[in-house]
């Protein structure tokens, strides 16, 4: 069928920040969806709130439009830009619900939009759990039996009938939030209690769990002309009971028979049909290990993060495909861009394995609950490809950077039996390398198939590695167990512990050898037809594929998979390297493992290989590619962390020497760079033990920022207030030593700006400077972000502008650096510089205009910034005013404490921008997910230090209607103040206390300030966690909430009684 | 134990033995099937055929009671990138090393298969040898290059006698030039009366069975190996409804006028793209062919193209214009393989309903 010519304008919605449950897999689809629509002549509009995304790069859409996504803002957006139709399944959940809102309200039909792709009707019979049921029985597909709740009477009702274990999933959530599985009441009561609460329409469905079933999911397309085929299938290794997003997949299928391959995929296709989908949709369904039985437990009638896996996997382009779809496009009329002479109806053939591993953030949120069920709990994944299953999943392994080049955790080795069998037994992250030392201390496929219901065919696997771990060592220096090892995928890692060699003896080895890896190439069919796709993996047979070209070549690290603290920005960047490497005349090549990126589309780059992110892996493409160069500040800390390993093996690093890297990231060498630049710093040392740490403290005085010398994102690193923080920091957070040493820095209460800059080693080009709203001590990445300045003299910014300048030159940076600086008075002092590109490229870049990547690239290969246009300097302010603001996924992770500290924890950001500060912050907050309301009450309790200056924010409160609550404490302190205020229980005091103000959304705010203490058993931890579990606001820091309030009075008229005197009588 | 499979050019894969260890010849061809390895060993169109799995790794669910397509498997050899040593599922009985072992079949596992499919794929499906590391490839090549392949693989996979499959339903000649068993089963389901005849039974011989419909079955090698067939299906043709699959839709073609010719490496696998001409709708089908009708050959026949093969355009389905008959080059029966053509079984049924005026047939 041609393509509709009825429509000409079309508006994609992007699925804002990343949170857990939805990343980067959406801006890879909403990219490639925009440039499929521009591609066939339609004019796209993008809204999407999230900055740090390729599509809302205003080459990717015709119009971009940063603004909430939010009934409120996209209804303006639609009014005024008259779309024809409008594309919601490439925006995740996030797209999905808003095209449900905006029809719900009238909006869609009001303006004459059309909904493309996913008809209403379908979205909602497949989000919608009655409904969803109804159609199952209709088609006659098997659901577990299952209730829609609205309560916890009715909970009960379902668990007597039917019995434990039950599942709990709330209706119209993402990633599963607030569900679980319940094995007794009390788990009942407090999953059914949250999930009811999370849940928008506070509907739950209770279903019988089918934990232990094999998960296996499909993916399928379908077109207007009724044309359905499966991309691809997908198994868990993980049985049913564990998030999808937070299992091990494997793809395709391999312990299914042809007939149950068939026997699902005929029900996927059935229900595809049957919803009217036009474009992509996932189908997860249960498979019984001993039966035929199976149910279907989902579908997302949408592309989704399993559509970004299954497109990486396969290399079939499923989200560029449903987009074209979606504009009445066959697929048996479109080419599959892959081999470029086959049509797209089809189904591909891999002749590979492929494993996903998410990637979790408890290195970060230590006190989380590890423990893994049906609320998804990983930010990101890792995609390795291999020839043999082993060979793919120790690459996956290594691809984590979680500190392992094999299946080897020290936890895990030194774990007691009894230990290791729990951690087996009941699902955490870590539960594949307990099993790897469950073999190695001898117990059965049997016995670890009892305890994980884990399929035999995987645990076989696993026990093939374990047992050539034996045959090596065993076989010190044999070839042929070499290369078998190799063949299984063994890292030079692990092969050299087990021989007592180093890793580089081992490649040396190797090469020597002639034991290379040789690539091949992800081509949809198997080899069946010539492809042109320069998609390659490595792996040890012997036919090379992938051919070096006579162009020169550049090859650019990227950052791995998404996680705190290193999140979708660094792809952003690594994109824009890539595409300025092309414009420059070089090849481009990447090295990535994250499946939901832009970076690892094979279109983006002129070569891509999909391959773990180690010195070793790395090393192997370069010895094949001979590049110019290697450029690593893209990449951030991953491949920063590559560059002292790669350049000692001789490689070119290219931009700022891995000398001058170090001089920024070595706190000796940068304390003694700043010195000779003349630039000051806080006062601070390092300590190498307890007694050192307090002395210096006692010198340099209290309050002192302390934290281990290499850290990443913050981890670890505290404000301490005396001397007895101090010790008990030093005695449980670190393990202070020689080798371990600990900065203690003194903390300055001052303002935090951030600056990020260009230099080619003369110009230093500035696009911007950012202010943040909290003050120092909450880490930039967790902290609002003003452009431009609101508040910093003429004299502080000269300040910033000249010591940027000077670091850059001094540091001899060719490429990006980052700066952040901390403002007290009219003194500006150097926090931290990080010579790389950062978390916000991507926000300054398009709110200034300057293509920083782009230019830093360029840079980096030699082109002068001057010649570019470009002098040094500050670049001209542009008008408006934008707001960056950290988004989080607490409601993801029990048992995290949300306070804001030193330590990053959000997952995402977007973007505010307006004319005002007020209203840009107001659209940034609405988009970060937070609800102003104009009035209500605002419930403050806050530490005896804070309380001051509470007193003045509760005046603010009160003058604009707001009711205070506060908590005895803060109470007499604001009552003293003469500001009304009503007392609230403390958490221990009988009903109704605080935690129940907060459960009954008596609150519309909380201000909670932190009392010493991260333990989760702290009072001021359970009011923080009660209210993220309740979705109502909770401030940590009175700098956001002067912030909010700020934008509150923007938003209210005050009313002000007549002074007395000026009636008339 | 290390083995070899040696080409006809001359090149050759060293990788481990498994199954049995006899020397074997064949035409090497690839599938790019991913599940289904259990009906592909048994399919009967792969006789003289030494079959590679692109997917690499092979006998995961071992081998079962259930899924064989014949009563023994009639490949001359078997190569995988891995053949699952222990393998996982509840119906699964034997590894593909204790299968093939106990068939007499040669398995070679180890080698690049890609590398191996990508030769095919440039070069053609090439004559291979299986055996030991004692035999030199260059002298093995020559001979293989010399070698005349066999012409009666059908005559070697066809039953020697006719037998029923009995059901309530219309009556059947389902005529078995290495028929799957797939074929037998839909026909089951659907309560048909079945006798199951010999390749070269003869169309006085089919027709004395009084069949509301025949069937011809798909089979292997070269369609013009079987002239006797063609024989019997002009004999027969317009006398009662008839349905071809595969080697039985070749055969029809030549009876018809049509011609075929010998494709550089054939369609086999569970992926292929068919478009029906008439709706314009695209099903996913199970393919094993090395031979296919051409276009060309069918200006002046009576035959109409009704399906084509979505990638390369070859005919993959036909009607004839004036009689009650209609074939596809594909697998309606998958097994393996998607199942979106297995209506076809119903249109089949159809068409001899509206043919045999005589009367409602009585189900079972």
């Amino acid at each position: 069928m041609p393509k509709r010519r009825d429509i000409e304008t079309i508006l994609v919605i992007g699925s804002g920040p990343i949170v857990i449950g939805q990343a980067a897999e959406f801006d890879y689809a909403g990219t490639q969806a925009c440039l499929a629509l521009k591609e066939e002549g339609y004019k796209v509009i993008l809204v999407n709130s999230n900055p740090a995304t390729i599509m809302t790069d205003t080459e990717i859409a015709d119009k971009v439009y940063m603004e909430p996504l939010t009934l409120e803002f996209v209804a303006r957006i639609i009014r005024k830009e008259r779309p024809d139709a409008i594309l919601p399944t490439l925006g995740g959940q996030t797209g999905l619900n808003l095209a449900v809102e905006l029809a719900k309200a009238g909006v869609l039909e009001e303006c004459g939009v059309e909904i493309l792709g996913t008809k209403l009707e379908a979205i909602e019979k497949a989000e919608d759990r009655e409904q969803f049921r109804a159609l199952m029985n209709e088609l006659g597909e098997p659901v577990p039996e299952s209730a829609i709740i609205h309560s916890l009477e009715e909970a009960y009702a379902f668990v007597e009938q039917i019995g434990y274990p039950v599942i709990v999933r709330p209706a119209f959530t993402l990633g599963g939030t607030g569900g679980g599985i319940c094995t007794n009441e009390e788990e009942l009561v407090e999953i059914v209690s949250t999930g009811l609460k999370m849940s928008p329409v506070h509907q739950c469905l209770l279903e019988r769990s089918i934990a232990g079933y094999k998960e296996i999911e499909y993916e399928v397309m379908r077109d207007a002309n009724d044309n359905a085929i499966v991309v691809c299938n997908m198994e868990n290794i993980d049985p049913v009971g564990i998030h999808t997003g937070d299992s091990i997949v494997v793809a395709p299928s391999q312990t299914l028979s042809d007939r149950e391959y068939q026997l699902l995929r005929n029900a996927s296709l059935k229900i595809i049909r049957a919803l009217g989908i036009e474009g992509g949709c996932n189908v997860q369904l249960a498979l019984d290990p001993d039966s035929f039985r199976y149910y279907v437990i989902e579908v997302n009638p949408r592309v989704s993060r399993s559509s970004a896996l299954a497109s990486k996997a396969t290399g079939y382009p499923i989200a560029k495909l449903a987009a074209k779809i979606a504009v009445g496009l066959t697929l048996d009329e479109m080419i599959n861009p892959v081999t470029g002479k086959t049509y797209a109806c089809f189904e591909p053939a891999l002749d590979y394995v492929v494993t996903k591993i998410p990637r979790f953030p408890f290195d970060k949120f230590e006190s989380a609950n590890r423990q893994l069920g049906t609320q998804m709990k990983a930010t990101g994944e890792v995609m390795a490809i291999g020839r043999t299953f082993e060979e793919s999943l120790l690459k996956a392994v290594r691809s984590l950077e979680i500190g392992v080049h094999h299946l080897e955790l020290n936890e895990a080795k030194t774990a007691a039996d009894d230990v290791m069998e729990k951690r087996i037994r009941k699902a955490g992250d870590e539960r594949l390398f307990y099993i790897a030392e469950a073999l190695r201390r001898g117990v059965t496929v049997e016995t670890l198939h009892e305890w994980s219901q884990i399929d035999r065919f995987f645990l076989h696997k696993i026990q093939n590695i374990i047992e050539m771990e034996t045959v090596l060592k065993n076989h010190p220096g044999d070839l042929d167990v070499l290369k078998k090892a190799k063949g299984l995928g063994f890292s030079d890692a692990a092969i050299a512990a087990l021989w007592n060699k180093t890793e580089r003896d081992i490649y040396a080895l190797r090469r020597q050898r002639g034991i290379m890896p040789v690539y091949k190439m992800v081509d949809t069919c198997a080899a069946e037809f010539t492809s042109e796709t320069p998609y390659y993996y490595s792996t040890y047979e012997e036919e090379n594929e992938s051919i070096v070209t006579e162009k020169p070549s550049v090859i650019v690290l990227g950052s791995g998979p998404i996680r705190i603290g290193q999140g979708i920005e660094f792809d952003y960047a690594t994109v824009h390297c890539v595409w300025a490497i092309k414009q420059a005349g070089y090849e481009a090549i990447i090295i990535n493992n994250n499946p939901e990126t832009v970076s690892t589309d094979f279109s983006t780059s002129d070569k891509l290989y999909f391959e773990p992110l180690t010195a070793e892996d790395v090393m192997h493409v370069i010895d094949l590619e001979q590049p110019i160069g290697v450029i690593v500040q893209f990449g951030g800390q991953t491949a920063i962390n590559l560059a002292a390993e790669l350049e000692a093996r001789g490689v070119r690093l290219l931009g700022t020497t891995l000398e001058d890297l170090d001089r920024a990231e070595d706190r000796d060498k940068f304390e003694q760079a700043l010195s000779e630049l003349g630039i000051p710093k806080p006062a601070g040392k390092t300590a190498v033990s307890v007694e050192e740490a307090v002395a210096i403290a006692e010198e340099i005085g209290y309050p002192v920022l302390v934290r281990p010398s290499y850290v990443l994102g913050g981890r670890a690193m505290e404000i301490v207030y005396n001397r007895g923080e101090l010790l008990h920091y030093m005695e449980h957070a670190v393990r202070v030593n020689p080798q371990h040493p600990v900065l203690v820095d003194r903390y300055i209460t001052g303002k935090e700006v951030e600056v990020d800059a260009i230099a080619d080693g003369e110009t230093v080009v500035i696009p911007g400077i950012m202010e943040h709203i909290e003050r120092a001590g909450v880490h930039s990445g967790d902290s609002i972000a003003v452009y431009p300045p609101q508040t910093l003299s003429a004299e502080v910014i000269d300040k910033i502008a000249d010591y940027t300048i000077r670091l850059a030159r001094g540091l001899h940076i060719v490429g990006l650096l980052n700066i952040q600086f901390v403002v007290s008075g009219s003194d500006v002092y150097v926090l931290e510089v990080n010579p790389r590109s950062s978390r916000t490229v991507p926000f300054l870049s398009k709110i200034t205009g300057v293509p920083m990547a782009n230019l830093a690239t360029k840079a980096i290969l030699g082109t002068k910034l001057a010649e570019m246009g470009y002098e040094t300097g500050v670049c001209p302010v542009r008008p408006g005013v934008y707001v960056k603001v950290p988004v989080f996924s607490f409601a993801k992770l029990r048992n995290v404490d949300i306070s804001l500290g030193p330590e990053m924890k959000s997952t995402g950001e977007v973007i505010g921008k307006d004319v005002t500060f007020e209203k840009a912050l107001y659209k940034g907050l609405v988009a970060s997910g937070i609800h102003i309301q104009p009035h209500g009450a605002v419930l403050l309790t806050v530490a005896d230090k804070d309380k001051e200056e509470a007193v003045e924010l509760a005046r603010r409160f009160a003058d604009i209607g707001y009711q205070l609550l506060a908590t005895n404490g803060t109470a007499e302190t604001l009552k003293a103040a003469g500001i009304p205020v009503t007392v609230v229980n403390k958490i221990h005091s009988a009903s109704p206390n605080i935690l129940d103000v907060i459960r009954q959304g008596k609150a519309q705010v909380v201000i909670n300030t932190l009392t010493k203490g991260k333990q989760p058993e702290s009072d001021g931890f359970r009011i923080r966690r009660e209210a993220v579990e309740n979705g109502i606001p909770c401030l940590t820091s009175l700098d956001t909430a002067r912030a909010m309030l700020q934008v509150l009075e923007s938003m209210t008229f005050s009313t002000t009684a007549m002074t007395e005197g000026l009636v008339r009588s | 134990m290390k083995r070899q499979l040696i080409l006809e050019d001359g090149s050759f894969f060293v990788g481990e033995a498994f199954g049995s260890l006899k020397e074997t010849t064949g035409e090497v061809v690839f599938n790019t099937g991913m599940t289904g390895y259990q009906e592909i060993l048994t399919d009967p169109s792969y006789c003289g055929q030494i079959v590679t799995m692109t997917y690499p790794l092979i006998g995961n669910y071992g081998i079962n009671r259930d899924d064989f397509e014949a009563i023994r498997p009639h490949v001359h050899g078997f190569i995988v990138k891995e053949a699952c040593v222990k393998p996982s599922n509840w119906r699964g009985e034997l590894t593909l090393d204790e299968y093939l072992k106990e068939k007499g079949i040669p398995g070679l596992s180890g080698i690049d298969t890609r590398k191996l499919t990508r030769l095919i794929r440039q070069y053609g499906t090439l004559k291979g040898m299986i055996c030991g590391l004692d035999v030199d490839p260059v002298e093995a090549a020559a001979k293989l290059r010399a070698m005349e392949w066999p012409r009666d693989q059908v005559r070697r996979v066809s039953t020697k006698s006719a037998y029923p499959s009995p059901g309530r339903g219309e009556r059947v000649v389902l005529i078995d030039f290495g028929m799957k068993h797939g074929i037998l089963r839909e026909l089951n389901k659907r309560h048909c009366d079945i006798i199951v005849l010999p390749y070269n039974a003869t169309a006085e011989e089919v027709l004395g069975w009084h069949p509301d419909g025949v069937m011809l079955s798909n089979g292997p090698g070269d369609p013009k190996d079987v002239p006797e067939a063609i024989e019997m299906i002009r004999g027969i043709l317009g006398k009662v409804p008839l349905f071809g699959i595969c080697l039985g839709h070749q055969l029809f073609a030549l009876a018809c006028g049509g011609n075929t010719e010998k494709m550089k490496f054939g369609h086999r696998g569970s992926n292929h793209p068919v478009k029906d001409l008439r709706t314009g709708k695209v099903a996913i089908t199970s393919q094993n062919h090395g031979y296919t009708v051409t276009h060309e050959s069918l200006s002046g026949t009576r035959l109409e193209v009704t399906h084509i093969a979505l990638n390369d355009g070859t005919v993959e389905g036909l009607r004839h214009l004036d009689f009650p008959a209609f074939t596809v080059q594909y697998h309606p029966e998958a097994s393996p393989g998607p199942e979106d053509a297995n209506p076809l079984f119903d249109e089949f049924l159809a068409l001899i309903r509206q043919f045999n005026k005589k009367g409602e047939v009585i189900h079972a």
